[in-house]
């Protein structure tokens, strides 16, 4: 088989979860573009070390121990998510803006409703990590 | 290196030509997968996409990397993102919202990534053929061979990082239910 039927196809799927990485708003669909570029690099992991040949398969262990961290990611991220869920009541992550720099003085307060739930929200996070 | 002389272009193999229809539909269930606006056909799209992949394995002799895929992936990982869908209460009919502002912007970064990517491997990979006669690489009783023989504590390794894994998502949901109770 051509190497580059492989490679192409995983360099196809990279970029189609870079898109869905900075595109998406929903955290959850952000978490399954992750997905697919971890996925895209299993394939190549496992074409060239069926082309190279390798006497320890190390690509094969590679790509073994990759799904296994992606499993792990994706269980710890997607308990952040529900717990972003459960302070904020949303998993739009264009809405956690808490740490983003104001670009005007007024523009970022008092405008937006969610600034309100975020300030009621802040004290029970402070709460939570002094506890 | 030596296989370009056998290879043609022109005439692909029954292999090829099995990668090749299994991986548009890979591609294009990974596409639906990203800009769908319905989120629960998003996870299940994404199950098409990973199974795509499985077969693309067996494809490459990697038998026991396969059904590790279809296991993990399409099995548990789905599932669970599944599961963190209904559990944020996301829409089930069309979302209006479900791409973000930047769309434009990903847009081009992405075509313009694919692009670059793409030119460069197949200028880099233009000459090179994966020999997949022979036994096949992936077997089960190889990689656990290989596994077992040779990878023994990064294995290890790995099973302490998912026993954190674990660990870390029970405090991180313990947490909260603390907080409910308190107050």
């Amino acid at each position: 088989m051509h190497l580059a039927y492989p490679a192409v196809l995983a360099v196809l799927l990279f970029c189609t979860g870079l898109y869905g990485v900075l595109a998406r708003r929903n955290a959850i669909l952000v978490l399954m573009s992750v997905e697919l570029m971890l996925n895209a690099v299993n394939l190549n992991l496992v074409a060239f070390d069926v082309w190279l040949r390798d006497t320890l398969h190390a690509g094969q262990a590679l790509t073994l121990f990759t799904i296994a961290i992606a499993a792990a990611e994706i269980g710890i991220g997607l308990a952040i998510v529900l717990m972003v869920y459960r302070n904020r009541g949303t998993s739009d992550i264009d809405k956690l803006r808490d740490n983003a720099e104001a670009p005007g003085a007024d523009g970022a307060r008092g405008t937006d409703e969610t600034a309100g739930t975020d300030e009621t929200a802040g004290p029970d996070e402070k709460a939570e990590a002094a506890a | 290196m030596t296989l370009a002389a056998t290879h043609g272009f022109l005439s692909p193999t029954g292999v090829e030509i099995a990668f090749l229809l299994v991986g548009i539909v890979t591609l294009g269930a990974a596409v639906v997968t990203v800009t769908t606006r319905q989120l629960v056909h998003a996870a299940l799209w994404l199950v098409v996409a990973l199974g795509g992949l499985a077969v693309e394995y067996l494809l490459l002799t990697a038998e026991f990397i396969a059904w590790v895929q279809v296991l993990i992936y399409v099995g548990s990982v789905v599932v669970l993102l599944l599961f963190g869908l209904m559990l944020t209460k996301a829409p089930i009919g069309r979302s209006p919202d479900a791409d973000s502002g930047n769309r434009p912007a990903a847009l081009a970064v992405a075509v313009a990534a694919a692009a670059a990517l793409v030119w460069v491997v197949v200028d880099a990979f233009r000459a090179t053929w994966i020999d997949l006669d022979g036994p096949a690489q992936g077997s089960t009783k190889v990689s656990g061979s290989i596994l077992f023989r040779h990878w023994v504590l990064p294995f290890e390794a790995l099973s302490v990082l998912l026993l954190a894994a674990l660990v870390g998502a029970i405090v991180l949901s313990r947490k909260d239910r603390e907080r409910e109770d308190g107050n």
